[in-house]
């Protein structure tokens, strides 16, 4: 809470355009994450396809407003016609490839994500290929203080609304579907329905941030379909904690700040330019030594207390008993 | 015999592996059923064919008069068929109230009532209720685990070796849980501890090398050393 009134008051008393763009960056991409956590963090569904959805969001946006008169109801319009394509498409993807194996649905989904880059690459009329173009957006928006706060209101919604869903009975059983597929199967559950209406919910947010981002940059390439994309999505939620929903928005602030700061020393030595090495690093170290992220550890430190605690009050009920 | 469940000839394979080869027994309703055999025998893989987890290559299975061959686990547990497995299959992120509300259907009065009166019979599972199942011991997982099997209307708890790996004072525990379960549902249990099975069975099976190769009345086993020798190798 604390930080989320921080967040909205900063750019009122810190005016950095530079910062404004940082943050904004940070939100969407924070969105992104979540919803790549939903996926993998609470129902177990590696995903090597996630950037598909975000493409989707990014082009949907775009398209409509380089051919429409830039209006925030077209704005709004646009984005919620990427997010119902979302929701179609990742219904259908789901259907198709849920019922496979956990490595054979990673590897259809990076296939499918690359039909849908190549798609974008061959259709030149519609997306102008690998160039891509600019567009103009919305008055409103010209102002990236707006634009700033809208991202970051989107992302606190999108948090909360989260939260709420896997706290909801159905995120009770999507994390049982993680834990154990097979008992909660023999519990009565059709586990491929579950499966999909995690994946529906993660399609449509995932559409959602990437309209943001095209917006931010009021321009989209292909690149939004790149494997890149749904690699960042990874990483922040690794990084962050899998499974903890404030973990992706803590790795992608980590990512996109190091980011910033890592180019930024470029001049220093030209390894900063290649800031994605000494991520690699970090990733392969955070893997192999933190494999909960920076929440999952420190609550894997807080829970280990309370078993602690737990054993000396199951002690003391057998000794009663 | 008023039959709830039977199997007849069914035969199973896990992988390349030919597990059960011919296992036929029925379930009388109302009784406790014992699956008996020495490690390896098929007692495990017979409840999972039950289940649809190992779905079976030939014979029948049929629950309450209807053939469930080839219906996915879901269906079946939907058809009033609980199941405890061997290693329990507990949530462990979740809370273990919340592993008992992923596990209730609805929230009935009927299903809150049962649930009330699992909760008397394991009162450790109240006092860690707002834990998460992962860091329950091993006995209070195996509590939690039946009563997240028992708490719908379950018509048929299959019970895979409740007693495994638990200290002597829990298992009893268990034990007593069990014979009280068995006055409001059919049972049937897979128990490497033939002292807590004779107790709790009315029926038994002995499954060998996949076959179901003796049956009868528990009393039956329980008198008789040679058979038991036999067949299990205990005296």
């Amino acid at each position: 809470m604390i930080i989320g009134i921080a967040l909205f008051v900063f750019p009122f008393i810190y005016e950095d355009r530079s910062m404004l763009i940082l943050f904004t960056q940070i939100f969407i991409f924070a969105i992104f994450a979540m919803s790549y956590d939903i996926l993998l963090g609470f129902t177990g569904i590696v995903s090597f396809g996630h950037a598909m959805f975000f493409g989707i969001g990014a082009y949907c946006v775009s398209v409509m407003l380089k051919h429409h008169e830039p209006t925030m109801l077209l704005v709004t319009g646009a984005i919620s016609l990427g997010v119902l394509f979302s929701l179609i498409i990742s219904f259908v993807v789901g259907l198709m490839t849920l019922r496979l194996k956990s490595h054979y649905y990673a590897m259809l989904t990076l296939a499918l994500a690359g039909l849908f880059l190549v798609a974008a690459e061959k259709w030149r009329t519609l997306t102008y290929g690998n160039d891509g173009f600019t567009f103009q957006v919305p008055e409103f928006f010209h102002d990236r203080l707006h634009f700033y706060l809208v991202c970051l209101v989107l992302m606190v919604i999108v948090y909360f609304g989260l939260k709420r869903f896997i706290q909801s009975p159905l995120g009770r059983i999507l994390l049982a579907i993680k834990d154990n597929e097979q008992r909660a199967e023999s519990l009565g559950y059709q586990v491929l329905h579950y499966k999909i209406i995690a994946s529906i919910v993660a399609g449509g947010i995932a559409s959602l941030s990437g309209s943001l981002y095209a917006l931010s940059l009021r321009f989209v390439n292909t690149s939004v379909f790149t494997m890149d994309i749904t690699l960042d999505a990874l990483l922040m939620t690794i990084i962050g904690g899998v499974g903890t929903l404030i973990g992706p928005v803590l790795g992608a602030a980590i990512i996109e700040l190091a980011h910033h700061w890592l180019t930024g020393l470029a001049k220093v030595h030209w390894i900063f330019e290649r800031w994605l090495i000494l991520f690699g690093i970090v990733y392969i170290l955070a893997v192999m030594f933190f494999p909960n992220g920076i929440v999952g550890s420190v609550r894997k430190l807080v829970s280990k207390k309370e078993k602690k605690e737990d054993v000396s009050t199951s002690e003391n009920i057998v000794k009663e008993g | 015999m008023n039959s709830l469940l039977s199997l007849k000839n069914v035969e199973t394979y896990i992988d390349q592996y030919h597990i059960l080869q011919d296992v036929s027994f029925e379930v009388p309703a109302g009784e406790v059923t014992v699956l008996l055999g020495r490690n390896g025998a098929g007692k495990t893989t017979t409840l999972r064919t039950i289940m649809g987890l190992n779905p079976p290559k030939k014979g029948e299975v049929a629950f309450k008069g209807a053939i469930m061959n080839g219906l996915p686990p879901h269906d079946i547990a939907n058809r009033g068929i609980g199941y405890v497995p061997e290693d329990q299959g507990i949530f462990g992120a979740l809370t273990v109230e919340e592993n008992m509300k992923v596990a209730m259907k609805k929230e009935s009065d009927d299903v809150m009532e049962r649930m009330e009166w699992i909760l008397n019979l394991f009162p450790d599972l109240k006092t860690f209720w707002k834990k998460p199942g992962g860091l329950l011991s091993g006995g209070q997982k195996q509590m939690l685990s039946i009563a997240r099997a028992y708490v719908n209307e379950t018509e048929l708890l299959l019970i895979d070796e409740p007693s495994k790996g638990l200290a002597p004072i829990v298992v009893e525990k268990v034990m007593h849980s069990i014979q009280e379960m068995k006055q409001k549902t059919t049972i049937i249990l897979v128990e490497q501890n033939f002292l807590m099975a004779s107790q709790i069975g009315d029926y038994f099976y002995i499954i060998d090398d996949g076959r179901t190769v003796f049956n009868g009345r528990m009393q039956l086993l329980r008198e008789d050393e040679s058979l038991r020798r036999k067949y299990l190798g205990i005296a």
